[in-house]
């Protein structure tokens, strides 16, 4: 089963799309922040992060920037964040996320997304 | 009594400070103590000679409060005598004018015989007035000398003192008034040293006037009871009836005039005079100066006549009374403070008069053409030569006339000669001023009318009159008095009815001839500039139309004879600067013609600079119409410019303040749009969670019901908290433009943050944290808004609650009390606030980077409303930064007086 980190501080968010996304069939594993996403990163080592930028403790930035030290590594993130100006997704993509979705978002589209990216 | 060797020892030892005083205010020339304001309002004090010192006295024994007039005149019309020395000085700083000859001569076109005439008055005013200083020093160093006999006077020239004391005064004149050879240049040590001069006669003359009312004397009023008994005082301290009060009144007018005309008071207010500032000073400092110096005049007067006969001289009480007593030592106190009044007055006198002798009659009647054979430095020694010269004549003329005069002859009516003599200046003077249309020929004729006057009715019958004695010379005159006479004006005195006759004469001619001989475009011209004197200064040389044709190397030559090739190349300069031009070219315009005018008057005169021009241009003469109507374009031309450049400068502020309002709506943008930013943030994370439950929802509606409504509630719970954001939003607003009106009550301030607590304590419960209140007292009534605080402390604690963990937090408030304020604390032991956070946490667009923060906080405007509040309630609110075991928010309430009551009482 693919696997997939939600990571946010949002507990309401969290779980309305943690139900979404086991409802199409995913392994979903929760973190509240980025200190606990890299922990259970490095456990299950999931195919597909989705990943809030503003967390206490430890940003998304930070959080992807740990994730691409291992070069080998394959797993795909997709930002959220309230930050929707032109210049935050282009830091966003630029740090090497493969997309990035300006909350409030379309539910639909983000499974269609991650769908998307799952497909060979 | 006092060995005469001992008292020439004490003069040269006098003379030697003088000179070391006038030298270091040369050489610190720019020190604050010279250049301060104070020194030029005491410089004016020249103006109180031997006259004042000793004669004032003699007057006043003799006819009362006479004597105050000459000083009142002065006081009066101190306002408008700064008014009109204003004009005065901005003519003449422009024109480089070194005296009252030039400045009138200048008046009616640079008038060559207007200038000498002016002259000569002076000369014929000063001289008497010198020889009365002359004749002062030696009665006073006679008294001091020979006991009794202090009118003895010594048969031959070489034994008498006041010879040698004359040739001391005319060196020490000579020397300090022709260091400078362009005499509209200030002499400031010399001034500085005239000054010192006039704090010293003051302050001894107070102190004698102390001495004789304290120590010889009771007090004042014992002087006054003592004296009662003695004469009749109330003649000498009321007027006699309307006649007196007119006499004092002609007097009082006579002195006025004096304070403007008399040669050393321009040399000293006018010529010396560097700015502004010292007019200002001068305006109460002079006035009150006099003042002063006439405060123990009539009691010496006084103490005086009750010690010695009639047949003393009083003029010399104020010598003779410590003598009598014995006290030498402050007789030759006095007699400083005398010797000091006249050395003033004698150098400043001669001063102005060899300026006035050497550039307004000798130079032009004789001297022109030899100065244009020589060279700048033969020019130059010449000049000084005339000048030092003129000081010489001056004094040795003075001499013989004191060895002439009758010694019986008072003080005060030499000195009132004097003044008749040169208010015959005033209507050329004043007139002129004020009134464009007075030409040359009408100056003349007036001064040389009053002139007349003057000689007919007061000098010939004086001279006439060997015999007189002391305050005889009234009715002496009075007999001689003839045909003028009217029987009307029979009351007046001498000196008044010879001031009357002689100015009314003189203004009559002036304003006549003037009329009937109209001047030529050159002194209508000078008329204008004079006239319109703010105008003319403006236009610089514009001001004067002159056409004609000159070669500007001639001019130039005649720049390098008089004041030297390296002055000459500076003020080129400041030509070529002054019209932005590179080159002067070579046919010279009027604007240079005027320039050199006014650059050679410094040097040697109105008069012989016109001359010294003329000779080398040829001048066209203009029709009066043409030099008006040029005039006239040039005033508006400059006026034009002006204003242009005050529109400019006034574009310029406007450009300056758009730019400033600018920047400020730039700035309130930018602060509304991080608002807006802040606001949509924290709008973004309910709505977020909303869209997602509610998609969710709506894409599954085989949904367990227990889920779904899991879902519905926290749909519910984030509009509840869109909601309360939305209203923070609105409050906060409404706080910081003001809007809210605090209702500010007295009440308990424990039952206010009680009511907080039992908001919080089921949610702090939930989270197992503790909640601790501690106080200095159960009941604070203090005056505020119930509802506002229990907002502020609830949001304080609902912070405090989130930010601690679970089962570990601990929340205390404490209330303490200080002489100012209650203070509250509410510190936790939570994760506090991070170091980048802490100065923006209660900025209320502040959007932190560290999110950490404010995500936990909820709307993330709370503190800022908390701070609005706190401030109107006129109190303080802050983060304890040493506090390090979690956060720590003070509050300082401050107690005022009312609330103080209030606290005590209950």
């Amino acid at each position: 089963m693919k696997k997939i980190l939600l990571v946010d501080d949002e507990p309401n968010i969290v779980m309305a799309l943690e139900y979404a996304l086991k409802k199409k069939g995913y392994d979903v594993r929760i973190a509240r922040d980025g200190i606990e996403a890299l922990n259970i990163f490095e456990k299950i080592k999931p195919c597909l992060i989705i990943l809030d930028i503003m967390m206490p403790k430890m940003d998304g930035f930070e959080v992807l920037e740990s994730i691409k030290v291992d070069e080998n590594d394959s797993s795909k993130v997709i930002f959220l964040s309230a930050k929707n100006k032109d210049d935050d997704i282009k830091k966003g993509l630029e740090a090497g996320a493969d997309d990035y979705f300006t909350k409030p978002f379309s539910t639909k589209k983000l499974l269609d997304k991650i769908e998307l990216l799952y497909q060979p | 009594m006092i060995n005469s060797w001992l008292l020439i020892f004490v003069i040269v030892l006098y003379l030697g400070f003088l000179f070391f005083i006038a030298y270091w205010a040369e050489v610190n020339k720019k020190s604050k103590l010279v250049k301060s304001p104070y020194i030029y309002a005491l410089s004016l004090a020249v103006y109180c000679s031997a006259w004042t010192y000793y004669g004032s006295i003699g007057v006043a024994a003799r006819s009362g409060v006479e004597f105050l007039a000459i000083y009142l005149g002065p006081v009066i019309a101190a306002p408008l005598w700064i008014y009109i020395l204003q004009k005065i000085i901005r003519l003449s700083k422009v024109y480089n004018i070194s005296s009252i000859a030039d400045f009138i001569s200048l008046r009616y076109g640079n008038n060559r015989s207007v200038g000498a005439i002016v002259t000569i008055i002076c000369a014929l005013s000063i001289i008497p007035y010198i020889s009365l200083q002359l004749k002062a020093v030696a009665e006073s160093f006679n008294i001091l000398s020979y006991s009794d006999d202090f009118s003895n006077e010594s048969k031959y020239l070489f034994t008498d003192t006041t010879f040698y004391i004359a040739i001391i005064l005319a060196f020490f004149s000579a020397f300090y008034g022709t260091l400078r050879y362009d005499a509209s240049q200030q002499k400031r040590g010399l001034f500085f040293a005239v000054s010192v001069e006039s704090i010293i006669k003051l302050a001894v003359f107070v102190f004698v006037g102390i001495y004789v009312c304290f120590y010889l004397f009771d007090s004042p009023q014992d002087i006054y009871v003592k004296a009662s008994k003695n004469f009749d005082v109330s003649s000498l301290t009321k007027f006699n009836g309307l006649e007196d009060g007119i006499n004092w009144w002609f007097t009082i007018v006579l002195s006025f005039l004096a304070i403007f005309l008399l040669p050393r008071q321009f040399q000293a207010s006018v010529v010396e005079n560097k700015n502004k500032k010292q007019l200002h000073s001068a305006i109460w400092f002079f006035p009150l100066y006099l003042l002063i110096f006439n405060v123990f005049v009539l009691f010496i007067a006084f103490g005086g006549r009750l010690n010695f006969s009639e047949n003393v001289n009083a003029d010399y009480y104020s010598l003779l009374l410590p003598l009598q007593n014995g006290d030498h030592f402050l007789a030759v106190l006095v007699f400083i403070g005398g010797f000091s009044a006249v050395i003033s007055m004698v150098v400043v006198s001669t001063l102005a008069l060899s300026t006035m002798l050497s550039n307004n009659l000798i130079i032009p009647y004789g001297f022109i053409k030899t100065f244009q054979k020589h060279e700048h430095e033969k020019n130059q020694k010449l000049i000084k030569n005339i000048r030092r010269l003129s000081v010489f004549s001056l004094i040795t003329i003075s001499f013989l006339l004191y060895r002439f005069v009758n010694p019986q002859t008072t003080l005060f009516s030499i000195g009132l000669l004097s003044f008749l003599l040169v208010a015959q200046l005033a209507p050329s003077f004043f007139i002129g001023m004020f009134w464009n249309r007075g030409s040359a020929f009408g100056a003349k004729s007036g001064m040389i009318t009053g002139l007349a006057v003057v000689f007919i009715l007061y000098v010939f019958p004086f001279f006439q009159n060997t015999d007189f004695t002391d305050a005889s010379v009234r009715t002496v005159n009075q007999a001689e008095i003839l045909y003028f006479q009217a029987e009307s004006l029979s009351f007046l005195s001498p000196v008044n009815h010879c001031f009357f006759w002689s100015l009314s004469l003189n203004i009559f001619a002036f304003i006549g001839f003037s009329l009937i001989r109209r001047g030529n475009y050159r002194e209508r011209n000078y008329g204008e500039v004079f006239v319109n004197s703010s105008a003319a200064i403006n236009m610089k040389e514009d001001s004067f139309v002159w056409k004609g044709d000159a070669e500007a190397r001639d001019i130039i030559n005649i720049w390098d004879r008089f004041i030297g090739a390296e002055r000459a190349e500076r003020a080129l300069d400041i030509f070529k600067r002054r019209y932005k031009i590179q080159d002067i070219g070579t046919k010279a315009d009027a604007r240079l013609i005027n320039f050199s005018e006014k650059l050679l008057t410094g040097a040697v005169g109105s008069a012989s600079a016109k001359i010294l021009i003329s000779n080398v241009a040829k001048e066209q003469p203009i029709p009066l119409v043409e030099v008006l109507k040029i005039l006239e374009e040039n005033r508006e031309a400059i006026a034009s410019n002006k204003q242009l450049t005050k529109q400019s400068e006034q574009l310029l502020g406007l450009t300056e303040e758009l730019k400033t309002a600018n920047d400020s709506l730039k700035k309130q943008d930018k602060l509304k749009d991080d608002f807006l930013n802040a606001v949509a943030h924290e709008l973004k994370t309910p709505i977020t969670s909303i869209q997602a439950s509610s998609e969710v929802l709506k894409d599954n509606t085989d949904m367990p019901d227990d889920l779904k409504n899991q879902f519905l509630e926290n749909i519910m719970f984030d509009t509840e908290r869109i909601t309360k954001l939305i209203n923070d939003i609105l409050d906060l607003e409404k706080l910081a433009t003001g809007r809210v009106k605090l209702n500010r009550i007295t009440q308990n301030l424990m039952d206010t943050i009680q009511h907080a607590i039992d908001t919080l304590k089921p949610i702090a419960d939930k989270k197992n944290v503790e909640l601790k209140l501690k106080s200095f007292q159960n009941e604070i009534f203090l005056k505020h808004d119930d509802d506002k605080m229990i907002q502020v402390f609830t949001n304080l604690l609902s912070n405090a609650v989130k930010f601690v963990e679970r089962d570990m937090g601990k929340i205390q408030i404490k209330i303490e009390n200080d002489l100012k304020y209650i203070i509250i604390s509410i510190e936790d032991n939570g994760t506090g606030v991070p170091k980048v956070d802490r100065p923006y946490i209660f900025d209320k667009f502040y959007q932190s980077d560290e999110q950490a923060f404010k995500k936990n906080e909820g709307s993330g405007f709370g503190l800022a409303i908390c701070k609005q509040i706190i401030e109107l309630h006129q109190a303080f609110i802050y983060l304890d930064e040493t506090y390090s075991t979690g956060a720590k928010f003070i509050i300082k309430l401050p107690k005022t007086i009312e609330n103080e009551k209030d606290i005590i009482s209950r």
